[in-house]
């Protein structure tokens, strides 16, 4: 099985390793960055939830997740996805993969499969380690969710699960489109760059209200909608939507991907 | 399977890969007997790797059709690839894993190999090469020489029925180059088919049964090496002061003398009919007085063979 050695590979390089660590640094810098000034400046400003971090460490993760989105996470997932098929290209040993033999489909759908993996270790690296230094710099206790009613710890881990759900979610279109883009080219670097473009540029264009009739078909289009599940009782609409658009995303990048990668002719 | 199973080794008919305006491979109609081991000769960019890579699925071939271990290609991949063993244009590795892990993920990569063998394999493998020693380093800290090795390896991992080598002595010293000199015969001993490419006719014609030389695309000769060493000429040469009259008898006895090379004044060359004798010219030389130093026969060497069906020298094609 494939799988389990593609992950293997995956999570032993280091480039991997720095990756996740890189995000984790994410919360840490957030907490520090409040701890330090919390003297100074108390609450307001910011980026979401960093006015309430000094009352209940527990929001740094929401805080750090919410921080990573437009950027840090989509840059994790340009390099890994990027690097899927162009990476084996230019080290010349997808001719050895593919001679193993290993069906192009298969190949396709493992490297999928595996940053994806990525991506769920990502939003997790940034959640957890923000619980964790949350939890060591300040005060926690009950959360008090966007609408009002408060939880406890039990509840706050529900819903701190549920944000790495939607956000891993939300990142399954630019993966396809990643993957993609790594079957076009044995140059990686090309890819992840094309990657992290990609997502740069459909951020601004979600902003551009003249644009507003192309936005609901951006795959960035629900990125924030996660507040949602912040809510009592939960309410699902743009965990449902989002779904809806992720998985448009996949099936049209993925059968291009397939496409391109079934007829390829491999000359590395 | 028996080494004399269903079918060819490789059996390609009309085989052609066209690269814009170029033929890399044009109209290649090549047999591999099962058991052989396949000289698969030609200068750099005569279109060996290219027919390689055909051979297996890596790229399409803009026409011909060819089958595999008496199977249909490219259709019968999963099922023929398997007992196939290759080496494409050299070696290539993934440098953050160790020899080792290099094999197994490769291994790993095809669903029917078998897991509960795989580290057993993996470690015979490495030893059949001599890199057990370095098998826990990084590949990234191997040499050209390692990384073929691990590359050949990754060749061995399985029962192999047919072994495709894209120039496998590339990067290896003498010592490597005679080591898989051995291993070819060695794996050709147990009914192994080889099928290896060479541009340097001298590093595998001690081991191969067959032989077929590519020039610009082409096929230009195939056959066993009896038959082409069979299709050399052998030349008189004469070595006298008297070139003139010595080219008048040669040309007299039916020969025809070679133009005078600068390169060798006194001597006088000409190919050898399958009747002329060198005893008789001889005689007829002193009966025309010409003053006779030497004369000897030489057979073509199957490097002459090779030059002159592929053209002078380092020359590249394309
Ligand atoms: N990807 C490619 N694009 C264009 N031409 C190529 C490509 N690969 C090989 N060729 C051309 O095809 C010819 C045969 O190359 P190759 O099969 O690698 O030769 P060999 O292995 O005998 O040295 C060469 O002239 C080379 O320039
Ligand atoms: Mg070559």
């Amino acid at each position: 099985m494939l799988l389990a050695d593609e992950l293997k590979t995956l999570f032993r390089r280091w480039r991997t390793i720095a990756l996740l660590s890189a995000l984790a640094a994410v919360p840490v810098l957030i907490a520090v960055a409040v701890r330090v000034t919390s003297h100074i400046r108390a609450g307001g400003g910011g980026p979401a939830f960093v006015g309430s971090i000094t009352q209940n460490g527990l929001f740094v993760s929401f805080s750090a997740l919410i921080v990573s989105i437009p950027a840090f996470l989509p840059l994790a997932v340009g390099v890994v996805a990027g690097d899927t098929i162009a990476g084996e290209a230019s080290l010349g040993t997808l001719r050895y993969l593919l001679t193993a033999p290993i069906g192009r489909l298969r190949l396709l759908v493992v490297k999928f499969l595996g940053s994806m993996a990525f991506v769920v270790a990502a939003v997790l690296a940034v959640v957890a380690m923000g619980v964790l230094v949350g939890v060591i710099l300040f005060p926690v206790g009950q959360v008090t969710l966007l609408s009002g009613a408060t939880v406890g710890f039990g509840g706050f881990v529900v819903r701190a699960l549920l944000l790495v759900a939607y956000a891993a979610l939300s990142l399954v279109g630019l993966t396809a489109i990643g993957v993609f883009l790594s079957t076009l080219t044995s140059v990686p670097v090309g890819a992840m760059a094309a990657t992290v473009v990609l997502a740069a540029v459909t951020q601004v264009a979600d902003s551009l209200p003249q644009l507003d009739w192309l936005h609901p078909w951006l795959f960035s289009h629900y990125w924030f909608g996660l507040g949602d599940l912040l809510r009592a009782p939960l309410v699902w609409d743009s965990f449902g939507q989002n779904a809806l658009l992720q998985l448009g995303y996949l099936v049209v990048f993925g059968l291009l991907a397939h496409a391109r990668l079934s007829t390829k002719d491999v000359l590395s | 399977m028996s080494p004399a199973g269903e079918g060819a080794a490789i059996q390609a008919s009309g085989l052609t890969k066209v690269f814009g305006k170029q033929r890399a491979v044009d109209g290649l109609d090549l047999t591999v007997p099962r058991g052989a081991v396949f000289g698969f000769l030609g200068p750099n960019g005569s279109g060996k790797t290219t027919t390689i890579r055909m051979l297996l699925g890596l790229i399409t071939p803009t026409s011909g059709e060819f089958e595999l271990l008496g199977e249909r290609m490219p259709a019968a991949r999963p099922t023929v690839l398997p007992r196939v063993g290759a080496l494409i244009e050299g070696p290539a590795v993934y440098p953050f894993l160790s020899g080792r892990d290099n094999l197994v993920r490769l291994d790993s990569a095809d669903v029917r190999s078998d897991a509960s063998t795989r580290a057993a394999r993996v470690d015979a493998a490495l030893d059949r090469v001599g890199l057990t020693h370095a098998a826990a380093k990084k590949a990234h800290a191997y040499s050209l020489g390692m990384k073929q090795r691990l590359g050949l390896a990754n060749a061995l991992l399985r029962q192999r029925d047919l072994l495709v080598l894209d120039e496998p002595t590339n990067g290896l010293d003498p010592q490597g180059t005679r080591e898989v000199r051995s291993l070819i015969r060695e794996l050709a001993a147990d009914g192994t088919t080889v099928f290896v490419s060479s541009h340097l006719l001298s590093e595998i014609e001690q081991v191969c049964t067959h032989v077929a030389v590519m020039s610009t695309g082409r096929l230009v000769a195939q056959g066993t090496l009896d038959e082409l060493r069979a299709e050399s000429v052998r030349r008189v040469v004469v070595e006298t002061p008297d070139v003139d009259s010595a080219r008048g008898v040669l040309a007299a006895a039916g020969l025809e003398p070679d133009a005078a090379s600068a390169d060798a004044p006194g001597t006088v060359t000409a190919a050898l009919g399958e009747s002329a004798d060198a005893a008789d010219l001889t005689a007829a030389l002193v009966a025309a007085g010409v003053r006779v130093r030497g004369i000897r026969v030489t057979g073509e060497t199957l490097e002459d063979r090779f030059v002159a069906l592929t053209g002078e020298g380092f020359d590249v094609a394309g």
